[in-house]
């Protein structure tokens, strides 16, 4: 095929271009021949096309998040705020810490392995290119029913993959997910978060600045990954009869991107770049022209120069391929020597592939003729908006009017057997089939991992700084009412950081959707946005990055609305931290918080089939004041640990088989105690002689309290019900290598 | 263009797990005909020409110090078209 | 008293074995793997990590590095050498150690806190432990399965050569439960555990681990 340059994009203005097959849409084709005077060139096509499409533009769902500059807190810790690759929070001593999650649904599906593999390479990638060490990542997981044939093919395959490589990374897996749901069967949910650690004055950002410095092309060769892999999986639905894109899907090396870790880390120590961008989704296309608009849009590109793994590629196809493990970054002429004997010293191509320039076009050259000549924030930020049509879907109603009518145990036996049904739920049940495939060790900081509340880690070994993260979602919740729904997730999260003793102080977000060209659909996204930006508005809790994954259905059938919300929290001394659960008996529990019966959408209703009634309202401010008792209660409180799916029954569960210990529990209602999930609930441990001062907390802080029982011994006794943790511990740990081997 | 095509696998005496995992898929999806498996690797080394004697012996150098690890694999050399 | 610590490329817990050393009591010294430059250290520790990604064979291309010719001729006239998971690997694949350590036999990366026994507190690595003490220490790997042939095990056992073994459940197909070896010598030890991310109870199962890197002092004082 020949070369379609600018000069014959001009002389050709009528040539047909394939620019549905690309994804655009014809309003979009003809804005685009609208900004540049002409047709497009077929490499400028496949730029336009790329950085337009729903994942990279987020067209769909800006009109919505914009909420969160709107509603933004004032916090005085924030950095970096929305806009850049991560957001950055200033933690004290210096410190400054960059976290964020992010979606990689689609290409898990096909490839699960390096569809996982790849999504945390990206996170990661996004994380060192604010300046900073990632120090840790968590994988959310969703999966369709945890016995179906399809989960058996991608679950092993994603966690194989999430291990795989974070643990090649050397970073350790302080935490995640793991939920079943045939809502995703046919859209598992792969969300990956990192969090990274550096200096206040490392922080780098996406700018190409100052005419005559060089741009960098660094890490891996170019072949064809992914070509066409963001606009074509990420932004259109699945078929029903399934599909095999299989060339679409990138493949990734974390050998090289560890290399690659080093390498920057130790180019950035010597302050050799101006800006730098990683190369994600949308590639090459993504990274010239986000550069370019950072700085004040003046850039050259002889894509020629990109070292290929494939020479056969075109360049249209070298634009648009997502090629794992590669960075670009903007050099003065008077540090590129330095550079590029780092990258030697490590072993990492490099390649001066251009330069800035004055003006404020973004000019690629292929073999000396023009082929791109755009406007780059046309490309980078000024995609098409859409103001998609939203309306609440009939089952909202439908849904909220009904009651959950599900079976209530009584009696000894039935409480027995509902605790024991929940324990060995995969929902509930044991996660070391999943987490052992994780390393938690490496890097030597981690206070806090899976199974606990939240990942914590140490940033400093000698003032004993450190972080603690969570990630939540309700998707029952938020499927009975969107806007509580979001609410209720950043109350959990936030929630399980005090828990803990850290205090919360940030919040990204992976808000994962079906289609937005249904209305009900939207109208759950823009809901959910509305109750996230209400509550961190209340919280005081600024949302600093995030990502949206939309199509995550299979033909008309969406997933539950999944707005997985993390937040990060500071600890000023985690030899302080408050663990999850206690070592010795004769401590006595207490019940922060009011049960009331909150069913709907819990899990003891999901395993009745019942997904019904009207979800529970968030209380922020009474959350924030338990926030506060559990930040005081850290200086003697045992043990604290967060109450949420399986309410209590699953709690008092997971606290008992921790450390082996068992408890004696009394409950006046234990039907509803134990099953029910009011929100804004923690079991705390504490000495007997500090009883007092823990109900004089509660007392200052006005929230319920109730005593729930001593522990020791070697059963979970609730009332009259005996269940040895022997038993426990077996019916809790053998789900999962049953379902998976 | 013939290649040099190195076959390596572990010795008969050492457990091979991934091999048993094919062995074990075989039969879940349909396929009844293998008594055993076993895995190994396959490297395809291109030389200008023909290959000669002399670069076949310096592959089997290169088999015995680098390809494979002699403690617990077998290597075989062959001249493929 | 100087402790090497190596870094190859991808090389991932030489942070936190350089951190044990400095706990243990010896000063920490950091060589690179293209660097023929052994710095005149007293020791030398390979730790964990995957180095060059584990291509071809987990530490395969690791012991062809320059600073390698110097470990082995160091390790021949008696200085202590640990290999700790990949360092291990890089010791069997330079043949300072026999056997070769396989894919784990359920395939699976595993990482939990494993209970082992030190069953020779004689080496320069072990001797601040009891004779068959226990201790819990992390195991993080997925080619942990240690494999050799019977003379090769006959040796190593008759000749008191085991320095670790796993406790109860095999945890990844290695035979004889052998968690760690060392050589005629007595100088070269591999581990395949992680003893230097079990110094401090705050971020590790336990502090039992930081008896390899108090030994090592105690070894060189002498």
């Amino acid at each position: 095929m020949a070369l379609d340059t600018v000069a014959i994009a001009q002389s050709s203005p009528d040539n047909v271009q394939p620019f549905a097959e690309l994804g655009l849409k014809a309003d979009e084709y003809a804005r685009i021949k609208e900004i540049l005077g002409r047709r497009p060139t077929s490499s400028e096509l496949a730029m336009y096309s790329v950085m337009w499409s729903e994942h990279c533009s987020y067209k769909s769902s800006k009109v919505h998040l914009k909420q969160f500059g709107e509603k933004a807190p004032k916090s005085d810790a924030l950095l970096v705020g929305i806009g850049e690759n991560a957001g950055v929070v200033d933690v004290g001593q210096g410190y400054a810490v960059t976290f964020k999650i992010e979606s990689h649904n689609h290409p898990s599906f096909i490839e699960p392995y390096q569809g996982a593999a790849t999504g945390i390479g990206g996170i990661v990638r996004d994380i060192l290119t604010m300046g900073a060490r990632p120090i840790a990542v968590m994988d959310p997981l969703r999966f369709g029913p945890a016995d179906a044939p399809d989960t058996r093919r991608v679950l092993p395959g994603i966690v194989a993959g999430v291990g795989g490589y974070g643990n090649c990374l050397g970073l350790p897996n302080i935490g995640g997910e793991v939920v079943f749901d045939e809502t995703y069967i046919g859209n598992p949910l792969v969300n990956a978060l990192c969090v990274g650690v550096m200096k206040h004055s490392d922080i780098k950002l996406a700018k190409a600045a100052g005419a005559g410095n060089l741009v960098v092309l660094y890490g891996a060769k170019t072949g064809g990954d992914g070509i066409g892999g963001v606009s074509v999986l990420a932004s259109e639905t699945f078929g029903a009869g399934g599909s095999t894109k299989r060339p679409s899907v990138q493949v990734g090396d974390p050998f090289v991107e560890k290399v690659l870790i080093e390498c920057s880390l130790e180019i950035f120590a010597e302050d050799l770049v101006i800006g730098i961008q990683d190369l994600g989704g949308a590639g090459l296309s993504c990274a010239t022209s986000e550069l370019a608009s950072g700085g004040s849009g003046g850039m050259k590109v002889a894509l020629d120069k990109v070292p290929l793994r494939d020479p056969s590629l075109s360049p249209e196809e070298i634009l648009m391929s997502e090629s794992q493990e590669r960075m670009c970054a903007i050099v003065e002429p008077s540090k590129i020597a330095r550079f590029l004997e780092i990258c030697k010293k490590w072993d990492v191509t490099v390649t001066v592939i251009g330069e800035v320039t004055d003006g404020d076009r973004l000019e690629i050259t292929w073999n000396g003729e023009v082929i791109v000549n755009v406007p780059p924030r046309t490309v980078a930020h000024e995609g098409p908006v859409y103001n998609r049509p939203l309306a609440q879907p009939a089952y909202i109603n439908q849904v909220n009017s009904q009651k959950v009518n599900v079976p209530m145990p009584s009696g000894a036996s039935e409480i027995k057997a509902a605790v024991l049904k929940l324990a060995g739920t995969p929902n509930l049940a044991d996660k070391s089939w999943v987490t052992a495939q994780y390393d938690k060790y490496v890097q030597g900081n981690t206070i806090q991992a899976q199974p606990d509340d939240s990942g914590m880690v140490r940033l400093d070994e000698k003032t004993h700084l450190g972080v603690a993260i969570s990630t939540d979602a309700n998707a029952n919740w938020s499927y009975l009412n969107p806007y509580q729904g979001a609410k209720l997730a950043l109350a959990e999260a936030a929630r399980n950081i005090a828990t803990a003793g850290a205090r919360p102080l940030a919040v990204t977000n992976c808000l994962n959707f079906g289609s937005p060209e249904d209305p009900g659909v939207m109208w759950q996204f823009a809901e959910s946005v509305r109750g996230l930006a209400d509550g961190c508005l209340e919280m005081g809790l600024p949302v600093t990055g995030g990502n949206v994954s939309f199509y995550n259905q299979t033909g008309a059938v969406a997933i539950l609305p999944t707005p997985v919300i993390g937040v990060l929290g500071v600890i000023q001394d985690v030899r302080k931290r408050t663990p999850m659960s206690y070592k010795t008996s004769g401590l006595e529990l207490f019940l922060l918080g009011e049960t009331k019966e909150d069913l709907a959408g819990s899990e003891w209703a999901f395993l009745h089939g019942q997904r019904v009634g009207q979800s529970p309202d968030a209380d922020l401010a009474r959350e924030m004041r338990l926030i506060e008792l559990l930040l005081e209660g850290n200086a003697f409180f045992n043990a604290a640990h967060d109450l949420s799916q399986g309410g209590l029954s699953a709690g008092l569960t997971e606290m008992v088989l921790r450390h082996n210990v068992g408890a004696t529990i009394s409950l006046s209602y234990p039907a509803v105690d134990l099953l029910s999930e009011t929100p804004g609930r923690v079991i705390v441990v504490v000495e007997a002689s500090k009883a007092s001062q823990l109900q004089a907390l509660a007392t200052k802080y006005s929230i319920a309290i109730s005593k729930l029982g001593t522990t020791g011994g070697d059963s979970l006794t609730i009332n009259d019900v005996v269940i040895s943790l022997d038993e426990l511990r077996t019916v809790h740990t053998s789900t999962f290598p049953r379902l998976f081997g | 263009m013939a290649k040099i095509v190195v076959d390596v696998m572990l010795k008969p005496e050492i457990l091979d797990p991934q091999g048993n995992a094919v062995a074990s898929a075989l039969p879940r999806l349909g396929f009844s005909f293998a008594k055993s498996v076993r895995q190994g690797k396959r490297f395809e080394i291109e030389v200008e020409g023909e290959p000669t004697a002399a670069q076949l012996a310096e592959v089997e150098k290169a088999a015995e110090v680098l390809l494979s690890n002699p403690v617990i694999e077998n290597f075989v050399v062959r001249v493929e078209k | 008293m100087r402790v090497g610590v190596i870094t190859f490329p991808g090389t991932l817990d030489d942070r936190d074995a350089a951190r044990a050393v400095v706990a243990g009591g010896s000063e920490a010294v950091s060589l690179w793997h293209a660097d023929a430059d052994l710095k005149s250290v007293d020791a030398v520790i390979l730790p964990g990590g995957f180095s060059y990604g584990d291509y071809l064979r987990c530490g395969a291309i690791s012991r062809f590095a320059p600073v390698m010719s110097l470990v082995i001729e160091a390790a021949g006239k008696g200085m202590p050498v640990l290999g700790i998971c990949n360092g291990f690997q890089v010791l069997c694949e330079s043949h300072l150690l026999p056997g070769a350590l396989t894919r784990n036999s359920d395939l699976h990366f595993l990482c939990r806190d494993q209970e082992i026994e030190i069953v020779n507190n004689t080496t320069p690595w072990t001797t601040s432990y009891k004779a068959e003490e226990k201790i819990v220490i992390p195991l993080k790997n997925g080619e942990g399965s240690f494999q050799c042939d019977d003379k090769t095990l006959a040796e190593l056992e008759g000749e008191g050569r085991v320095i670790a073994r796993y406790v109860g459940h095999n945890p990844n197909g290695s035979r004889n439960l052998i968690a760690g070896i060392t050589n005629a010598r007595g100088n070269v030890v591999g581990l395949m555990p992680h003893p230097e991310h079990a110094i401090d109870e705050l971020t590790g199962p336990s502090a039992q681990g930081l008896g390899f890197f108090t030994s090592i002092l105690n070894a060189m004082v002498k």
